[in-house]
């Protein structure tokens, strides 16, 4: 089942020059929806010239050598986790953010889902941040 | 992952490097490229097998669970059944209880609160709005997930399939034909 798809020029030139990405004839396919969430922030943030292909390229290579190194079965499945990881560490290295602020909206959003009864949207409100 | 997700993206939203509507809009180009989409596997097996059909709407969870090259789903998985007589509607994704497995990926617009409302006084004109016009004597049921309740369509099996594989049959099943938002393709929208 290989719907069409219009796909951006960057997304285009990520699937071509970013290895391992996996995909189907038409173009990259995810696994899970928040793999695609991933996807889509780091086309959003090249398109805004954060970093170029090849850098991104670099630290997921790095990342993905990292967890081999550390035991990752690198079958294709934890792609994505690593790709999150290198996203992560990139918004990082450009001073965008930094992990002790990512931990603190983690545990927010965290909190906010624990607390929102089911069948309502989750939102994130100042409380949540302790 | 969800919620590391969910802190990436309030972050650089906050700070200006992303759109959320930009952002929905680069996904939903992937829509049907995420996750297995088992669900117009699971359609077509029950358009093709009565006693696959009948556990379908006796126990979609276990149901399904029996098929082993479908990956399982959560459960409280409840298939809701199409006749002439009746059309299902399915709302509410406002949380986790969309099954994405089955369905592949939500439609932004499911998950907007003037759809969920107005699904529920006014269904009929949401189907028209989907291009979807019903005989006036179909009756129209939205279903609304309650905790931890998720539903899946069944639709009804598109005329001059006789015969068809259960391969060929699940290219008709749409995603919006399983939330009841759309209706399976016609064969003639097939390319062979």
């Amino acid at each position: 089942m290989s719907g069409e798809i219009v796909e951006s020029h960057s997304a285009k030139y990520a699937a071509q020059h970013v290895p391992g990405i996996p995909q189907d004839e038409a173009g990259p396919v995810f696994r899970e929806p928040w793999e695609a969430q991933a996807f889509a922030m780091t086309l959003a943030l090249y398109d805004r010239g954060l970093f170029t292909w090849p850098e991104w390229a670099a630290t997921l290579a790095d990342e993905i050598k990292r967890a081999q190194a550390a035991g990752d079965p690198d079958t294709g499945e934890t792609y994505y986790q690593h790709w999150l990881n290198a996203l992560e560490r990139m918004v990082a290295e450009k001073n965008v953010t930094d992990a002790a602020t990512l931990k603190r909206y983690h545990d927010a959003w965290d909190h906010a889902c624990d607390r929102t009864p089911h069948g309502k949207p989750i939102v994130l409100q100042p409380a949540d941040f302790v | 992952m969800q919620l590391r997700i969910r802190a990436l993206e309030t972050i650089l939203t906050e700070k200006g490097y992303v759109e959320p509507a930009a952002l929905d809009a680069i996904v939903e180009t992937y829509e049907t490229k995420i996750g297995p989409r088992n669900g117009a596997k699971v359609v077509a097996k029950a358009w093709t097998d009565p006693a696959f059909k009948k556990a379908l709407l006796d126990d979609a969870s276990r149901a399904i669970g029996t098929l082993g090259h479908v990956s399982r789903v959560g459960d409280h998985l409840i298939a809701v059944e199409n006749t002439p007589q009746r059309h299902n509607m399915v709302v509410c994704t406002l949380c986790s209880c969309y099954p994405w497995e089955m369905l592949g990926l939500p439609p932004v617009w499911y998950k907007a609160a003037p759809y969920r409302s107005r699904a529920v006084k006014d269904p009929r004109g949401v189907l028209a709005d989907f291009g979807v016009t019903l005989p006036q004597d179909t009756e129209i049921r939205v279903w609304d997930s309650t905790a931890e309740t998720r539903f899946l369509v069944l639709p009804m099996r598109p005329a001059g399939t006789g015969g068809w594989s259960e391969d060929k049959l699940a290219e008709l099943v749409t995603r919006d034909s399983m939330i009841g938002t759309g209706l399976p393709k016609n064969p003639a929208e097939l390319k062979s």
